[in-house]
């Protein structure tokens, strides 16, 4: 990241007052980010600790339970995991292939006419609110659905899953697009010379050379599925279950922090403490999944200058 | 490619398969258009644009609805924008590398990859209760500016570094110091390019629905916000509420606000489209 943005000009003339002024207050503006940072980790840490004081770690990741709500209460984060990662790969099913196979389209045989039509029509998919997806996998999605599949609940994982792969599709398409595009023109020539068709060179060359951007391209949208709230909010259920079945409703951990703020949470109170104590495996897990991306990418971009 | 090579079947297999693999999303998102135009054109009037909410679905409008989000963006517009061009206006022409400004590099590429329940998390807890914002819309717009910081400040840093540097050289020159610089030659060549991103982070702003419900905005308020501390409700909470009951009658209304907040969204996408090509047309010439 250093290097990237050195300083225009290093200027020598004398500084007016208001000149100091302007500068620190851009400082302080950039420094919120900061701020927004440490915040977050303060307040998800703060709260989980106090969790974890009425509740133990064992039972949080050893029991397969989860009912903080209920009378008799518990605290197993399992069901909202297994939630999270059924709607997860049922999205990435989607997006993986239709995205690839998409930038392979844009970027090998699209005319350059067609491109600058197809690309930003695909982006527009990334600019539709969740709440919309929500409705559209409610409304339009799951009845279509339960003519083909008997036994589909009107809440399943299934097609809030579907609908999330649509939602993250551009995102996969448009990075692996850029990992594509950057391959070396001299590798597509030398696969022609050695009298490769197109296809044998786009699949044993230009892929191969590409894969490590398309790796974090997935990744990058494996980590929109898992914090992606509306969706299967609105569509997957509120029901947290330990199942691996599409047709069933399931409960995210998204949804559940959605479901809790929906009804009166006192704060102080146990149930307003999972709700952080949730929101911080979720803040570990997409951190983790946006690292690994970003250095995937930035070896990329590295690698090609 | 420059390359030609005799197209053969796998080739055409490919590019079909390709081909299929664009049209089919576009098409999927016809058919969300198109459906949601089916259930909800017909509600469509005056008076459901400026109705109150109802427990009649026949009757229910998105009057406070639309006002919320109205004044919403404008709150998040006046708190995002000067943060978000200033904090771009710091590490793109003042900076120095170091520490600091690595640690905010390093913050806003992270931040621009939080899930933004998590933004709700720290906006319940810091704004709502630390700071006694309560459930207000001030405590809204404070959290999604929170949310587009990253996007505007990305935004802005890229078309200040479209600038060219000969014109900040030419103006030191003349004598002109750092801020009259800016002022007058760097801000008003990417204003252009600024706006696109403020536009583009007020338009995810405004269908951002899970942060809002997690701040615990009402859901049924009946009358416009008339101060800061006014509670509120916003188009997307609407449709959420509207689409959690079991009526038919009241997903017809959620259809039909869908239509209105895609049609913002799509003004303000279009514009922004607009602004773009403007400033590509102002840095060649």
């Amino acid at each position: 990241m250093n290097g990237e943005t050195a300083p225009a000009l290093v200027l020598t003339t004398p500084r007016s007052w208001g000149e100091i002024v302007a500068e620190r207050v851009f400082q302080l503006f950039a420094a919120i980010s900061i701020l927004t940072a440490v915040g977050i980790v303060v307040v998800l840490f703060g709260e989980s600790i106090a969790f974890f004081e009425a509740v133990s770690l064992g039972d949080f990741f050893g029991d397969t339970q989860w009912t903080p709500l209920f009378a008799d209460a518990h605290f197993g984060i399992w069901p909202l995991l297994c939630g999270t990662f059924l709607t997860t790969v049922i999205a990435i099913t989607v997006a993986l292939p239709l995205g690839v196979l998409a930038a392979i389209y844009l970027s090998e045989y699209a005319s350059p006419r067609a491109r600058a039509w197809l690309k930003p029509s695909l982006e527009l998919l990334a600019g539709v609110p969740t709440v919309v997806y929500g409705y559209f996998a409610l409304a339009v999605v799951t009845p279509a659905l339960q003519g083909v599949i008997p036994g589909l609940s009107g809440s399943n994982a299934l097609s809030a899953g579907l609908v999330m792969g649509l939602m993250i599709l551009p995102i996969i398409a448009s990075i692996s697009e850029d990992a594509i595009y950057a391959v070396p023109g001299s590798l597509r020539e030398g696969a022609a010379a050695l009298g490769g068709t197109r296809v044998r060179t786009i699949w044993r060359v230009v892929l191969p050379s590409a894969s490590s951007g398309i790796t974090a391209a997935v990744i990058l949208g494996v980590s929109r599925a898992i914090g992606e709230t509306m969706i299967v909010a609105i569509a997957a259920g509120l029901e947290p279950r330990m199942t691996l079945d599409p047709r069933e409703p399931v409960e995210t951990m998204t949804a559940y922090i959605v479901q809790v703020s929906l009804g009166d949470t006192p704060a102080g109170s146990l149930a307003y403490q999972t709700i952080f104590a949730v929101g911080l495996v979720l803040f570990l897990i997409t951190l983790g999944f946006n690292v690994l991306s970003h250095r995937l990418r930035r070896r990329l971009r590295a690698g090609r200058t | 490619m420059l390359f030609v090579p005799s197209a053969n079947i796998g080739d055409r297999a490919l590019r079909a398969v390709g081909l299929i693999a664009v049209i089919l999303p576009l098409a999927a998102l016809v058919v969300l258009i198109g459906s949601t135009i089916a259930q909800g054109a017909g509600r469509l009037d005056s008076e459901f644009l400026s109705g109150l909410p109802s427990r009649k679905a026949e009757l229910a409008g998105i009057g406070p609805a639309l006002a919320g989000t109205g004044m919403l963006m404008v709150l998040t517009a006046c708190l995002a924008i000067p943060a978000g061009v200033g904090a771009a206006l710091w590490l793109e022409e003042y900076a120095r590398p170091g520490r600091f400004m690595g640690l905010v590099e390093l913050t806003i590429a992270t931040l621009a990859g939080v899930p933004s329940i998590i933004y709700a998390l720290l906006a319940l807890e810091v704004f709502v209760r630390v700071m006694g914002m309560g459930r207000s819309i001030l405590a809204g717009a404070a959290t999604l500016a929170l949310l587009i910081l990253p996007m505007i400040v990305m935004a802005s840093r890229e078309a200040l570094r479209a600038v060219p540097l000969h014109l900040r050289e030419a103006s030191f020159a003349l004598g002109g110091d750092r801020w009259m610089t800016l002022r007058k030659i760097v801000l008003p060549m990417a204003m252009p390019g600024v706006l696109t991103g403020i536009i583009l982070g007020l338009a995810r702003a405004i269908g951002e629905t899970a942060p809002l419900i997690t701040i615990g905005a009402l859901t049924y308020v009946a009358f416009v916000p008339d101060s800061l501390s006014s509670a509120f409700t916003a188009l997307p909470i609407q449709i959420f509420n509207w689409i959690s009951r079991p009526q038919a009658g009241f997903h017809v209304a959620a259809a039909a606000a869908i239509l209105v907040l895609l049609a913002v969204m799509l003004a303000m996408n279009g514009l922004a489209i607009w602004l773009r090509s403007r400033l590509q047309r102002r840095i060649q010439t």
